[in-house]
């Protein structure tokens, strides 16, 4: 900030409490602060702000595992924000279950949200008891293959069209100095890829009994055994690629040192800040190709109950602002997701975001792992991923085994 | 009064008035926040507590899936490996630099400062500044490669197998500057004739250190233990920062388990299942050697 606009700030702090109509600040805590992830909230941002209020930013950098300690312990340690951001699903339940979410029903009513919002899990995560706590923002999936066209010409093999061309050409990328499979350090990445596997390879029944139904039976299965195997597989691809934030993997598959990446359709804000086009420099599979589901979770924001009545009037608008079709397709085009409305104009899509829409139109989007699953299991899960991916001493056999034990106890 | 009063023993309650009266914040505050938090964190970890603390109890089921899981283990050994090496190399190395110190050098200020000026950074930037020079593509490897030699490998923050070996590193980097002062403050405290005696009689140098300089710096030695025994089990700072607990979890420390199951899972009970047994060990290896320090014979 310069000096002028300091000044201005400063002024205005004086002149403003004596004008009628005050702009409300109000914090906004978030975990998006990836280059495509900063430019989408500004987005946010600057349609709150033209409601007469003031968004003040509250970015945590570090990614959802760093952000949410945070943002719980300030909500549970009675210093709320004014809103944030949570996935969709079992995040934050407790926390409403404890009262300290704003129930948002009138919003809600007013803006039509039943029946505008698409698809309709999204809202039955946000409901509780019959009462709406969060505003779904946008739709995200895990099931997409992100392949930099430039990586397979230079290993002179055709850009594959699913998962097992690509671990085809893998050995071919090898040869040519090209890492195969970008995988980031953090447990989360592995416990992403390791789940697309699951709906990709497994298909939609198996996906369903074990993360939905918590069925052990199915986790220790044959069907399950092949994506152990398939894990294997993309461990070995993945060797040798030391980064750890999910956006220095996708950098790889931008700058063309890597063949590939698992990665939700965040990644496509990347390739977009990179000015890369789809199609042209870079080929995305969802579903790896193979599956024609995909799994919708997303983000959601979530309103601490607050005493100041302006802050809370304030929450209302912000609420509104978000679910805006304005709002909506500006923020959703920079960030690489899909819109929660059904009603809005996409013209300007892309050719990736328009193959999700596609998937979503046909009703084949099934409920998130972290819909479905608890923080804690999704955490064991983590926790045996990230050990799986990063060394071969653990085999398929033995993680199959544990990855039966935490699903059996699973909630 | 006036004089005539008999000469009664003072209440024992009331000597010292002024610095009992002092020292009462302490004591509330040792009392509730540490002895009370405590006993509260043991009481939750035999709860099903998630996010929100509640009073549910499923006896050691907690304690039953702490032991049944991988990474707990994993960071149980870990912090063997990291507190035995680390007790011993920070003395050790510690030590020597203090009695190579100890030889009447020139600029011995300056060598001091450079040895303890680690100390000074947090355990954060250690970590940072030991990530860049252990990363492979920038740091050492890369520098030594590009003198020529093409194979030379050294990345252990990307070996599962030797991880906590780099973390050491960082850590005994950090450290034994403070153990070299330490060391150095007990050795200008041993009396100067006890040098000449030793010279007089005809003994060795390295003989006069081990078997008379070492023996009389117990109480030195016995407060450096304390100081670098605490460091190695809340160690936490240093593996977020150099490896979060990586490759996979091969450099994960009970801390960090603590903290992950704590906030990220969502899992009170089983967080403080996992800090009981910190405090469990730290107990067993406090509580014999206080009764050993200071029960049997009182000091003065």
């Amino acid at each position: 900030m310069n000096i002028r606009a300091l000044t201005a700030a400063l002024a205005a702090t004086i002149v403003l409490p004596m004008g009628v109509a005050k702009a409300t600040d109000l914090e906004v805590t978030h975990w998006w602060t990836s280059g495509g992830e900063a430019a989408a909230v500004a987005e946010l941002a600057k349609a709150f702000n033209a409601s007469g209020n003031n968004w003040v930013d509250g970015a945590i950098a570090g990614s959802g595992s760093t952000a949410r300690p945070i943002m719980i312990s300030r909500i549970t340690g009675g210093d709320p924000m004014g809103a944030t951001q949570f996935n969709h699903g079992r995040q934050a339940q407790e926390l409403v279950e404890a009262g300290l979410m704003r129930d948002l029903t009138e919003v809600a009513e007013k803006g039509n949200w039943k029946e505008v919002i698409k698809p309709a899990s999204l809202l039955d995560s946000c409901t509780i008891d019959g009462k709406i706590y969060c505003a779904p923002i946008n739709i995200h999936s895990w099931q997409w293959l992100w392949l930099s066209n430039a990586a397979f010409e230079q290993a002179g093999v055709p850009v594959p069209k699913d998962w097992h061309e690509f671990v085809a050409a893998a050995p071919k990328l090898r040869e040519a100095g090209i890492q195969p499979l970008a995988l980031g350090g953090q447990a989360w990445q592995s416990g992403g890829l390791f789940d697309t596997l699951v709906l990709a390879l497994g298909g939609k029944e198996v996906y369903e009994s074990v993360y939905v139904d918590k069925d052990a039976d199915v986790a220790a299965g044959p069907e399950m055994a092949k994506v152990f195997e398939a894990a294997a597989q993309a461990r070995e691809m993945a060797a040798g690629s030391n980064v750890q934030d999910w956006n220095q993997a996708t950098n790889l598959v931008i700058t063309g040192k890597a063949g590939g990446q698992v990665m939700g359709d965040w990644a496509q804000g990347e390739f977009q800040i990179a000015g890369q086009v789809a199609g042209e420099d870079y080929s995305c599979l969802p579903g790896l190709g193979i599956s024609p589901y995909i799994a919708t979770g997303g983000d959601a924001f979530y309103f601490p109950v607050l005493d100041d009545e302006e802050k809370s009037k304030a929450q209302d608008v912000l609420a509104e602002t978000m679910l805006d079709p304005k709002t909506q397709v500006a923020f959703n085009l920079k960030k690489g997701s899909l819109p929660v409305r059904g009603d809005v104009d996409l013209a300007s899509v892309n050719d990736c975001m328009k193959k999700g829409l596609d998937i979503v139109a046909k009703g084949n989007a099934l409920t998130s792992t972290d819909q479905a699953l608890s923080a804690d299991s999704q955490k064991q899960k983590e926790d045996l991923m990230t050990e799986f991916f990063s060394s071969t001493s653990l085999s398929p056999e033995d993680a199959q085994k544990r990855f039966a034990d935490i699903i059996s106890s699973a909630d | 009064m006036t004089g005539h009063a008999p000469a009664k023993r003072p209440n024992q309650l009331f000597r010292n008035l002024n610095s009992k009266i002092a020292s009462i914040p302490m004591i509330l505050i040792a009392m509730g926040i540490f002895l009370g938090g405590s006993l509260w964190t043991i009481l939750y970890s035999f709860t099903n507590s998630k996010l929100l603390p509640r009073l549910s109890f499923v006896g050691l089921d907690q304690y039953e899936r702490l032991w049944n899981t991988s990474r707990w283990i994993v960071s149980i050994q870990n912090l063997a490996i990291y507190g035995i090496l680390s007790l011993i190399f920070s003395l050790v190395i510690g030590f020597l630099l203090a009695a190579l110190m100890d030889q009447k050098i020139r600029f011995e200020n300056a060598f001091r400062t450079i040895f303890l000026y680690p100390f000074a950074l947090s355990f954060i930037v250690t970590g940072l500044v030991w990530q860049w020079i252990l990363n492979p593509e920038f740091g050492i490897q890369g520098i030594v490669r590009s003198l020529g030699f093409e194979n030379f490998t050294f990345d252990p923050l990307y070996n599962p197998d030797i991880v906590i070996y780099g973390i050491l590193i960082a850590g005994l980097w950090q450290g034994t500057g403070l153990v070299m002062c330490l060391m150095l403050a007990g050795l200008r405290g041993i009396d100067e004739d006890i040098w000449k005696a030793a010279r007089v009689d005809g003994i060795p140098m390295w003989r006069t250190y081990l078997f008379v300089v070492i023996p009389m710096m117990r109480p030195v030695f016995i407060t450096t233990l304390v100081i670098i025994a605490s460091g190695i089990v809340k160690v936490y700072d240093l593996v977020v920062a150099q490896t979060s607990g990586g490759p996979g979890n091969a450099s994960e420390v009970p801390a960090k388990y603590v903290y992950d199951y704590m906030f990220q899972a969502q899992n009170l009970g089983q967080g403080f299942a996992a800090s009981t047994m910190m405090l469990l060990t730290v107990a067993i290896i406090i509580i014999p050697w206080a009764y050993l320090e200071f029960g049997g014979k009182k000091r003065g």
